[in-house]
């Protein structure tokens, strides 16, 4: 199998990755040849194998919701000390709704 | 100093023979002298970690010292560290001072261990050779044509050079133990959910383990102590009860310390797949196990060949998903000029990643999309099943599997960066203990023309203490692990 240019394009907007024309062409080729690494895996009969999603077949553990960062819990200066554009709080981004 | 077990600084610093700070001091000088050559750190903050020395120092003075109290630990720049620069190794989180600590990093701090820097690595993890670093590549210690290894290349090399007694590192397909292989040190990867990897910036979510780089099985003991522990903000954290892993390593164990224990050897370890050099090492490794004590079996784990493909559907794929949340909006970087939202993430993460994470973004975009999901991802964890079922298996006729950690020792800066293939098959034997979730350690075991070459050990689930001891058992009967670089006194 190999990919088209097409699909890189397709891939690359699908996650938000501004790509060049002749990025895309450089990229379509490696990822077929890293695809052609993955392939090996088709000829594997996997049937009826459970799919292994976790390293440790234990159910993930459920939490109550509640406050627990005692004292402080208002850090809301402190995380958007590190964005990009905040006015009054919130995060700035550009105009989404006309 | 320098050369002092992690052990014995402790000693000393509980003695006041030396003061934390002294120690820091001397570290941050040779951090100063060295590290524009070898390039292992990122950040280094002279004024916080000396500030730490002095908590530390009057903690000790006050009788209230641990084990690690005072020493100074390097730290890789993928655990957030309150006020601390943690990049990642990205041109994405090149802004990004952290507002909070990692549990890796509140654990040490609570040991009294002083902050000496944030470590340069390959760009969030993703790599074997610490080229594909926003902040450059990492010299090898031991040869600065070579590679450190990777991800974690920036903590090998520190340690390597004496620039750190220890550092942390991480690993989600080898990039503690391969780095550890080519750099003459000790690296634990524990079992998967062991270390908390809250506040450590995911990479693969259900392969990414904390554990530590240094000097000695020993060191690595005390280290993985402070490490541990359940830690109920990470959800794949395990509820164990403590454990201390130093306490195997100070029994007494008489002329045949591994006498009754069963080394599995796998075919599939010792094929043509390795550099005969390599090769050669491993093989009087393993004669040395023979003599203490240690019984061989011959082992196999057919599924192994196919884990470079699992892997590099898994990881990409888990990454790709990770990595969304890198969208110039909350944190991190943002182009500096766009027109709507979409074309503001779009050329922030275009400007943002490298080429290595935006590859394994693309894959993994790909694998996860309509059409193609069964095909690529869900093959690949059940290929990954069939990878856990062998190492079961295995583990029921041996107690611990050795081979090499990796192929060959270090390879030349630049040999394989254009080649992301072969790149990725330098890790053929250790991403199959990540997928099984299982606890390896590569340990020093000699030297071909001048560079160091790792023996990998692999313990079933929560075997670390035992492996562990394994290890601390050949240190103990060897000296590679001793060696080190010329011209860095």
């Amino acid at each position: 199998m190999s990919l088209t240019i097409d699909q890189v394009h397709r891939v690359a907007h699908l996650a938000r990755i501004e790509i060049s024309d002749s990025e895309a062409d450089r990229t379509l080729g490696q990822l077929n040849e890293i695809f052609a690494l993955i392939e090996e895996m088709q000829a594997v009969d996997t049937q009826g194998v459970e799919p292994m999603a976790h390293a440790q077949d234990v159910a993930q553990r459920l939490r109550a919701d509640r406050v627990t960062e005692s004292g402080q819990t208002d850090q809301r200066t402190a995380f958007q000390s590190v964005a990009p554009e905040t006015e009054a709080g919130l995060y700035l981004v550009p105009r989404v709704i006309e | 100093m320098i050369e002092h077990s992690l052990q014995a600084l402790g000693t000393a610093l509980a003695a006041r023979e030396v003061s934390s700070v002294e120690l820091t001091r001397l570290y941050l000088d040779r951090v100063a002298q060295h590290n524009p050559q070898l390039n292992a750190f990122i950040t280094v903050d002279e004024a916080a970690s000396l500030a730490q020395a002095r908590a530390a120092d009057a903690r000790l003075a006050r009788g209230e010292g641990g084990p690690l109290t005072g020493i100074p630990i390097a730290h890789k720049d993928i655990f957030c560290a309150k006020g601390w620069l943690t990049t990642c190794g990205s041109k994405m989180l090149s802004n990004f001072v952290s507002p909070y600590d990692a549990a890796v990093i509140a654990r040490f701090t609570a040991a009294g261990a002083v902050l000496l820097g944030k470590t340069n690595m390959d760009e969030f993890a993703m790599g074997s050779s610490n080229e594909t670093s926003f902040y450059g590549p990492v010299k090898n210690p031991w040869d600065a044509a070579r590679v450190p290894g990777g991800s974690s290349g920036g903590s090998a090399a520190a340690v390597a050079a004496r620039l750190a007694p220890a550092a942390t590192g991480t690993d989600t397909g080898g990039s503690i133990r391969q780095p550890a292989a080519l750099c003459n040190l000790t690296g634990m990867k524990p079992t998967y959910g062991v270390v908390s990897r809250f506040g450590m910036i995911a990479f693969a979510s259900s392969l990414d383990q904390a554990g530590p780089l240094a000097r000695s099985a020993a060191d690595c003991a005390l280290l993985l102590n402070a490490m541990a522990g359940f830690d109920e903000r990470d959800s794949t954290s395990l509820e164990r009860a403590p454990e201390d892993y130093c306490r195997e390593l100070a029994a007494d164990a008489g002329p045949l310390p591994l006498a009754g224990l069963k080394i599995g050897l796998p075919a599939e370890f010792f094929g043509s797949g390795s550099s005969p050099e390599v090769m050669q090492l491993v093989e009087a490794a393993v004669a040395e196990y023979r003599k203490l004590g240690a019984q061989t079996v011959a082992i196999s784990l057919p599924s192994m060949q196919l884990s470079v493909a699992a892997y590099y559907v898994i990881a990409p794929a888990e990454a790709s998903s990770n990595l969304a949340r890198f969208d110039g909006v909350r944190y991190g970087y943002r182009a500096p000029q766009y027109d709507d939202l979409n074309d503001m993430y779009g050329k922030s993460r275009a400007q943002g990643f490298g080429a290595e994470v935006k590859r394994r973004i693309l894959i993994g975009t790909y694998v996860l999309s309509h059409g193609y999901y069964d095909a690529y991802y869900l093959q690949a964890q059940r290929i990954r099943r069939l990878i856990a079922n062998d190492f079961a298996k295995a583990f029921e006729q041996c107690d611990v599997i050795l081979g090499p950690t990796s192929p060959s020792t270090a390879f030349r800066l630049g040999e394989k960066a254009a080649d992301p293939v072969q790149m990725y098959l330098s890790d053929i034997y250790t991403i199959a203990v990540n997928l099984a979730g299982l606890p390896a350690i590569s340990i020093p075991c000699g030297f071909v023309d001048g560079l160091p070459a790792g023996l990998q050990l692999i313990g079933n689930y929560f075997a670390e203490s035992g492996l562990l001891n394994v290890a601390h058992r050949y240190q103990l009967a060897s000296e590679w692990h001793l060696q080190q670089p010329a011209g860095l006194v």
